[in-house]
């Protein structure tokens, strides 16, 4: 009997089941058992959750609401493990299960020669089935738990080259990182179980309004605190870590230590977002919190704008896309704050499919350069490689919105949300998400100039021996030592990467610039998201330009009258002039602004503050304590202090032995009355 | 089948008695002494299974009771019984034991039949401590204890395990006094010490208060709180692998298995009037000790440490349950003990395996300072995937063990006061800290020197031990409900009767 249940469990189950064959018995099954299980197992997942999205669309399913098993009871509060699946839900399935599909693929490609091939398969596979838990969970335990399921998957893959040092210490990095959100989250999930008595989705967002309206917290005593704030701004804590906002980003460039495969589809298409779609199901409780809803706002315009301009001075071609995924993480959170729920998740999902797509081309470079990633060492390369020259450029396009493209819809409706919108630090939000654009368009064509255009500033130096193998075959045992060879120098030409890794590129390419004409006006403007989304008030500023919208064509037209369309233009021109034609200015603009562009090369400082703050500054503590607490007062000074003391003690009473009877009998007859008025004190 | 035998005896006294053959087998049999001892632990594990079999769940009932006069004068009971919280116990112990005696088939070659001896004369001891009704007979099993534990540390220790050795004794003596103080003054009050008795007594709140606080230190002092802590890091250091895993595993148990017992039933209003003085304690253990651990050199000291910041979620669920089943929360007071008991358990699992491992590194090495060691995954890839899951759980991840007791105390405690909640939740940051850098110095890297490069990976007896915890701990993290519905009798009773003023 196949029901939506099993249906469901095979999604979720499929490529944790993949995940074991290739992680336990990855020896026995092989290199081509282990890629072969894992992408069948997601190819399922793939195919059974674009069924569920069907079915959901068309009415032919309700939404799914049920429990699978107990996870503890304690009297009448009880934890459960369960799925709750609606639109929101299977939206993000396909989202997951799509990018995680074409990922697998690509990997065979990229990871062909590494030793742990199979460790790599089963980590990815484990971290779609630990992805699908977080957001088909139906309550926030299991929400928690997959929260930190995928980021222990993330550690795993940020630190895969474990010889590394700069990847075991970027690693454990993003989990520290990411634990401090995690405080906030816990904290939050504490707060909902205070008020609601219930971690059940159903429960929680039903009396959402009847519980939190005009409900208190005090916390410090004397100041009663919005409920509905307290746990909106503690749960977003929880989605600044993961999704990586001010002043929590700091992670996610050093992931980029991790292979290229993961910086797609971890730290930029699906678990990067996690926070995103948390807050999005959260609607219901948002929605009662204006407070909490600036805050939101405030924080993604701050990273929106400021990441991106970091975005500029980068070299390596995976730390400008990770840049530009973090200004757009910032985008998505905009449209949270605004309450456009919606044209988060549709900004979600184009950038999706998108930033995929740019990180594997990346990745396509990376490896045609021989695992050599600055950008100053590339160029002219599209006459080698013209698929990931031409996929490069779409997905390009799409990120900086040109009109037509995906990322044009989306985040143009981000952006007039935010214009549409009155809640307090809109204006500063509205400022962010304009000039955003701009810095958008000027690295990113920045990037296309510098790898595909130009001069090539590589050397191929032609070595006598021949190469069977498709490339690196000088890496002998893992990718550990690249960049062992002088920056430059490459031993063959670079070529275009093999069937594997450019069939994803075209295959993610279709969606980035079909996927925001197809759906923008269900998702959007009709009622998709009904149930799983909440607005209050008359819908929120998504209603306000549901009333000017006119179908995509509309848009587009409109698009090209408004000023992110000019401001884009503006990038891409500077760019144009710059990168293409006269790189000159770019050296002298750094020198003239030299303590801009030191203050950009640095990252604000932030990372540096946070080594010495938490990082030295905690061991320092830690050393205080322990020698000042643990060894000088209570071990030197009260226990072997007090050891001494009864020695001297001892000392003395040696004295009072005196031999003689009576003083002993004086002694015990003194002993006898302390102890006896002691009792009858005591029991007084 | 086990219906009408005397099970709690039996598993008290067949790892006790069982221990004189495996001395007979003298140390030149080695290998004899070796599997009597692994046949004893094995059978008294099998035996303990046997509780859950006619075991009522929904009871909060003593069960399985045997009541034999044993000091007919002072009116001394040999009265031993189980609820759902000692049986949950008594488990891990007959469990841990199983684990140590294989963990301690190779690693210990001098005087083998006496080590083995006395790690079943310790098994059958905590059991009884875990079992016993009668409170005489409870200081009994817990000061006798001591004896074995303080043999294996000071024969099979390190270089300074006198020190330690003596520190671990006197320290935890001088907490006992009190605690034999107290059950003095409460048998003078009620002529009986039953366990049952004594929590039916009305005291008043002076009384209340010297008896709280002589157990306090008794218990603190066996759990160990801050700041009467620092045995522990010594002992640990000191100790042999088996040891050190018993100690960790099961005895420190018997502090938090203490408050549940005594100071919560027979000192209800005390327990509640200074039970800031727990909590404050506890999240003393957390912060503090958490940040003293990261800054440990030697790896055995640093999972001490870690040991007294875990046990503070047991001390901190057990007291923040007070003031709230006062207040008419009482499932928030049942998350708070059900965390603690949970946490306790699960404590056990990864506590020993982070031992245990250590251990296995220690075998080839020789040394327990992480400056030692890196890169340690190049040439044991199998140990390496255990210690990295090992540490997962140390650091509360969901899906392992490490993270039920820690939520539902975290939960609990921010029910209570938020800033508790907020103190305690601070472990997810320190906790991960200290594990994740322990394991990037000793896991990951290049190798890190020829020593290093030497290394072979875990045996099958090793990998076995391993395994076998790792899967108690995906097991308890992924399905904790069993765990939890074996306390949630007891631990509702427990409410209902600390609601209960005693005050006369």
């Amino acid at each position: 009997m196949i029901t939506p249940k099993l249906i469901l469990l095979v999604i979720a189950l499929a490529p944790l089941f993949g995940a074991i064959v290739a992680g336990l018995f990855g020896r026995q099954v092989g290199r081509a058992g282990a890629h072969t299980v894992t992408i069948a197992g997601v190819l399922v997942s793939f195919l059974l959750s674009a069924y569920v999205l069907y079915q959901l669309s068309t009415g032919g399913w309700g939404v799914f609401n049920e429990n699978l098993y107990t996870w503890f009871e304690v009297g009448p509060l009880s934890a459960h493990v369960g799925f709750l699946v609606d639109r929101l839900t299977a939206v993000m399935m396909v989202v997951v299960t799509s990018v995680s599909l074409l990922v697998h693929i690509y990997t065979i490609g990229y990871m062909h020669e590494d030793p742990g091939y199979q460790r790599f398969f089963s980590y990815i596979s484990l971290f779609t089935f630990s992805m699908l838990m977080l957001v088909m969970s139906n309550n926030f335990m299991q929400l928690f738990f997959g929260w930190e399921a995928v980021g222990l998957v993330s550690y795993l893959l940020i630190g895969f080259w474990f010889k590394r040092p700069t990847a075991i210490f970027a690693n454990m990095k993003a989990f520290l990182v990411n634990r401090v959100g995690d405080f906030g989250f816990l904290l939050g999930i504490a707060a909902v179980l205070y008020c609601f008595g219930s971690l059940d989705y159903a429960t929680v967002f039903r009396n959402a309004d009847a519980t939190l309206v005009g409900k208190t917290l005090t916390i410090i005593s004397g100041h009663p605190w919005e409920a509905a704030t307290v746990i909106g701004v503690l749960l977003f804590i929880g989605a600044m870590g993961k999704s990586a906002q001010v002043p929590l980003h700091v992670w996610l460039p050093d992931s980029m230590e991790g292979p290229t495969p993961i910086s797609a589809l971890i730290h930029a298409a699906t678990m990067v977002t996690a926070g995103i779609f948390m807050v999005a199901r959260m609607s219901p409780l948002y929605e009662l919190s204006e407070t909490a809803l600036s805050f939101v706002m405030v924080v993604g315009a701050t990273t929106a704008l400021f990441t991106g301009l970091i975005g500029i001075v980068q070299n390596d071609v995976k730390r400008v896309v990770a840049y530009s995924t973090l200004s757009q993480l910032g985008y998505m959170t905009v449209a949270l704050g605004v309450s456009a729920y919606s044209a988060a998740i549709f900004h979600l999902m184009t950038h999706a499919f998108f930033k995929a797509l740019l990180f594997l081309g990346a990745g396509s470079v990376i490896i045609a350069m021989h695992h050599e990633q600055d950008m100053r060492y590339m160029g002219g390369l599209k006459k080698y490689m013209p698929i990931t020259f031409i996929t490069g450029w779409i997905g390009t396009l799409a990120l900086t919105g040109f009109p037509g493209f995906s990322g044009f819809f989306s985040k143009d409706a981000i952006i007039e949300a935010v214009h549409e919108s009155h809640r307090w630090g809109s204006g500063y939000a509205y400022f962010c998400v304009l000039i955003g654009v701009f810095v958008t368009a000027l690295y990113s064509f920045r990037l296309i100039y510098l790898t595909y255009h130009g001069k090539e500033r590589f050397v191929v130096e032609h070595k006598n021996h021949a190469h069977g193998a498709q490339h690196d075959a000088h890496h002998d045992d893992a990718h550990d030592d690249h960049g062992h060879h002088e920056p430059g120098h490459l031993e063959h030409a670079p070529h275009e990467s093999p069937w594997v890794v450019t069939l994803p590129l075209i295959l993610l390419a279709i969606p980035s610039v079909i996927i925001g004409w197809l759906t923008i006006g269900p998702m959007l403007f009709g009622d998709f998201f009904a149930g799983a989304i909440v607005v209050k008030g008359e819908g929120g500023p998504l209603a306000e330009l549901a009333k000017h919208w006119h179908g995509p064509w509309g848009m587009v037209l409109h698009g090209l009258m408004a000023p992110p369309f000019w401001l884009a233009l503006a990038g891409f021109g500077v760019a144009t002039y710059v990168y293409l034609f006269n790189q000159a200015i770019a050296d002298r603009a750094a020198k003239l602004f030299a303590p801009l562009y030191r203050l950009l090369q640095n990252k604000y400082g932030i990372d540096d503050l946070y080594f010495a703050v938490f990082a030295r500054g905690g061991l320092k503590l830690g050393r205080g304590l322990w020698r000042g607490g643990d060894v000088a007062v209570i071990d030197d000074g009260l226990v072997n202090g007090s050891a001494a003391l009864v020695a001297r003690i001892a000392a003395g009473v040696r004295k009072v032995q005196s031999g003689y009877l009576y003083h002993y009998a004086f002694a015990m007859i003194l002993g006898l009355i302390v102890l006896l008025g002691g009792l009858w004190l005591a029991a007084r | 089948m086990f219906a009408n035998w005397p099970l709690l005896s039996i598993l008290i006294w067949l790892p006790i008695l069982g221990a004189i053959p495996v001395l007979l087998a003298g140390d030149r049999r080695p290998d004899t002494a070796r599997l009597l001892a692994l046949v004893v632990a094995a059978l008294t594990f099998f035996i303990s299974l046997g509780i859950l079999s006619g075991f009522d769940q929904s009871s909060a009932a003593m069960q399985l009771q045997e009541n034999h006069v044993w000091i007919e004068t002072l009116n001394v009971r040999y009265h031993l019984g189980v609820d759902g919280i000692s049986v949950a116990l008594v488990l891990l112990t007959t469990f841990t034991s199983v684990l140590v005696i294989i963990l301690g088939w190779g690693s210990v070659d001098e005087k083998v039949s006496q080590y083995m001896a006395a790690m079943l004369v310790l098994e059958g001891l905590m059991v009884g401590v875990f079992c016993a009704m009668d409170a005489l007979l409870f200081y009994v099993f817990f000061e006798g204890m001591l004896i074995p534990m303080f043999i294996l540390i000071g024969v099979w220790g390190g270089a300074r395990r006198v020190y330690a050795t003596l520190k671990f004794f006197i320290y935890t003596f001088f907490g006992s006094i009190f605690m034999l103080v107290g059950l003095i003054y409460l048998y003078f009050k009620t002529g009986s010490f039953e366990l049952a008795t004594l929590a039916q007594v009305a005291l008043s709140g002076k009384e209340q208060a010297w008896l709280f606080f002589a157990f306090l230190i008794a218990f603190a002092v066996k759990v160990p709180m801050w700041p009467v802590h620092t045995w522990l890091p010594d002992a640990h250091v000191e100790a042999p692998t088996g040891g050190s895993v018993v100690l960790a595993a099961i005895m420190l148990k018997i502090g938090g298995y203490g408050f549940i017992r005594f100071s919560l039933p027979i000192t209800p209003d005390a327990s509640t009037e200074y039970a800031w003085v727990v909590i404050a304690m506890s999240l003393i253990a957390v912060v503090y000790v958490g940040y003293v651990a990261l800054v440990q050199e030697d790896m055995k000291k640093l999972i001490a440490y870690s040991s007294i910041a875990h046990m503070g979620f047991v001390t901190l669920g057990v007291f923040i349950s007070l003031a709230l089943a006062r207040g008419g929360n009482a499932t928030g007071a049942a998350v708070g003990i059900q965390g603690a008991m949970v946490q306790m358990i699960s404590h056990g699992f990864i506590s020993g395996a982070m031992f245990a491992s250590v251990g296995v590194l220690y075998d080839r090495m020789h040394t327990r300072m992480i400056r030692d060691y890196g890169g340690v995954v190049n040439t044991m890839p199998r140990f390496a995937t255990f210690f990295v899951l090992f540490a997962m759980a140390n650091c509360g991840l969901p899906g392992t063990s490490g993270f039920v007791g820690e939520f539902w105390v975290i939960l609990a405690a921010f029910q209570s006061n938020a800033l508790v909640g907020a103190l305690a939740a601070f472990t997810l940051i320190i906790g991960a800290a200290y594990t994740l850098w322990l394991v990037k110095r000793v896991i990951f890297g290049e190798v890190a020197n020829d020593n290093v490069a030497a290394l072979t990976d875990m045996n099958a007896r090793e990998t076995f031990v391993l395994a076998t915890l790792a899967v108690a701990v995906l097991l308890f993290g992924l399905w904790p409900a069993p765990l939890g519905n074996l306390m949630d009798a007891p631990i509702a009773e427990l409410v209902k009767h600390i609601v209960i003023s005693k005050g006369a």
